[in-house]
């Protein structure tokens, strides 16, 4: 499976299933609309780069239920695609997985390689209260653990370790008529890393080994129960002395018609990568609920 | 300046005869947004059928008396909205002892009020204010 294209064939069938579904299928679960988030290009639930502490799908405290999702970022030199799927058991676990798969469009011919791929286990806690319903909003603590599938070109730029665990605790808060009467979602992360890209370019490096907190955050509102516009800012820290690594930020657009489907659209800024300077273009996200 | 008087007049006997305390144009500006006592009372029995098809949460309503709930219901979200009403009914967590109404049942009625709400044509605005006033009541009302 070298491309996206390959094993994103059955998830896209997976999601147009889903969406086409007749009231056979159970329902995704009693969590009001939009408030599983959408799902990150890590795996975990939250916007399209910033895990949120809402729990994947809809399951409420009774319930369990998850989401797939098929995700894919096209910036100037590169190409992310994301595939990923997501259970929730009781909206107090999540466990993700998914697969990153980075085509190098421009610096294949020149690596001799033409991607870089890892896979992301993810798992969440929601640690206390409620997005919708408690004062102090809602709480949670995950961790990520990334596992390079090529490490030949991390590895010869500087990258340490073709594995590491990303730990991170999440609060997010809805804001009912916040904002012009409409409510508004406030996300807040801190996250341990040691990740090079988020991982793509391995873990730890010469300039820096350890963890280091990165601070990532997003707003999000609600125009009405079915569209949510917002951003995200995540700061990521620079370990490699071969090339800079910049913080990301995206503005994006979910629309949610249903709770079995979101689709997400987004303005990705991903920075300098890898030596080529500001990777920047669309993002889009499809994600199906069962 | 005496329209003003006038309208600042007229609030006061309003407020007087609707027995409030100090109900000012914004305060009540949501009642109004509700459609006042009568809109409120439509949109609670659209809400009483939905939940009568809700798996989720009709069992809990089996035995209910329709008419007081009905009642009570539509002034406590008309007192709620700032409208001239004055809630009758038990406290909140008096009424909800030992039902355990879990997360799962209170999303679904939360579910079903926001469609009650659509239906009856009540603006996002109207909405979001009222979930705002009645999410304040979910720890008297869940897990009891
Ligand atoms: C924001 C959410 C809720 C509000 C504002 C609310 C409000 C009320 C009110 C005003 C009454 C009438 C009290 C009286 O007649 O003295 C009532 C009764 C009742 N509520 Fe709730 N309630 C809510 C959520 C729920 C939920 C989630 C359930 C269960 C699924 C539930 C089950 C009942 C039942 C069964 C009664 C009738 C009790 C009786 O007459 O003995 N309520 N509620």
């Amino acid at each position: 499976m070298t491309h996206c294209s390959n094993h994103g064939a059955p998830v896209l069938a997976l999601v147009a299933g889903l969406t086409l579904a007749t009231p056979a299928l159970a329902d995704p679960g009693s969590r009001l609309w939009a408030t599983g988030g959408v799902t990150t290009i890590e795996g975990s639930a939250g916007g399209g780069l910033v895990p949120w502490a809402l729990l994947a799908g809809y399951a409420s405290d009774q319930e369990w239920g998850g989401t797939v999702t098929l995700s894919r970022a096209e910036v100037d030199d590169f190409t992310l695609n994301v595939t990923g799927a997501a259970l929730n058991w009781h909206n107090r676990v999540e466990v993700s997985i998914a697969r990153q798969t980075l085509d190098l469009d421009t610096l294949g011919a020149t690596l001799g390689e033409d991607e870089l791929s890892q896979d992301i286990f993810g798992i969440k806690a929601r640690l206390f209260g409620d997005v919708l319903y408690s004062d102090y909003g809602q709480w949670s603590l995950g961790l990520q653990h990334k596992r390079q599938r090529d490490f030949d070109i991390p590895e010869a730029i500087g990258a340490d370790d073709d594995q590491g665990t990303d730990v991170y605790l999440s609060g997010s808060k809805l804001f009912f008529a916040a904002v012009a009467d409409r409510n508004l979602l406030v996300n807040a992360t801190v996250r341990g890393t040691r990740a090079n890209q988020g991982g793509l370019l391995g873990f730890g490096g010469d300039r820096n080994d350890s963890y280091k907190a990165m601070l990532e955050t997003s707003v999000g509102l609600f125009l009405n129960r079915s569209w949510i516009a917002g951003a995200e800012y995540r700061h990521k820290p620079d370990n490699l002395g071969f090339a800079t690594e910049d913080d990301w930020w995206d503005a994006f657009v979910a629309w949610v018609p249903d709770r079995r489907v979101s689709v997400t659209a987004a303005w990705t800024d991903l920075g300098d990568i890898a030596g080529l300077e500001d990777q920047r273009g669309l993002y889009l996200s499809l994600q199906g609920s069962f | 300046m005496t329209t003003l008087l006038r309208v600042s007049v007229l609030i006061s006997v309003m407020a007087l005869v609707a027995g409030c305390a100090t109900p000012g144009p914004s305060e009540d500006s949501l009642y109004q947004d509700l459609g006042k006592r009568a809109g409120i009372a439509e949109m609670v029995e659209d809400l009483m059928y939905r939940i009568v098809e809700d798996d989720r949460i009709a069992f809990q309503f089996k035995d209910i008396d329709v008419v007081q709930f009905h009642t009570n219901l539509t002034d406590q979200l008309c007192e709620l909205s700032g409208g001239p009403c004055t809630y009758t009914g038990r406290p909140m967590t008096d009424v909800h002892d030992g039902m355990n109404v879990t997360e799962t049942q209170f999303n679904a009625l939360a579910e079903q009020l926001v469609l009650a709400m659509e239906d009856n044509g009540i603006s996002t605005s109207a909405q979001n204010r009222l979930l705002e006033r009645l999410v304040e009541l979910h720890p008297q009302i869940t897990h009891r």
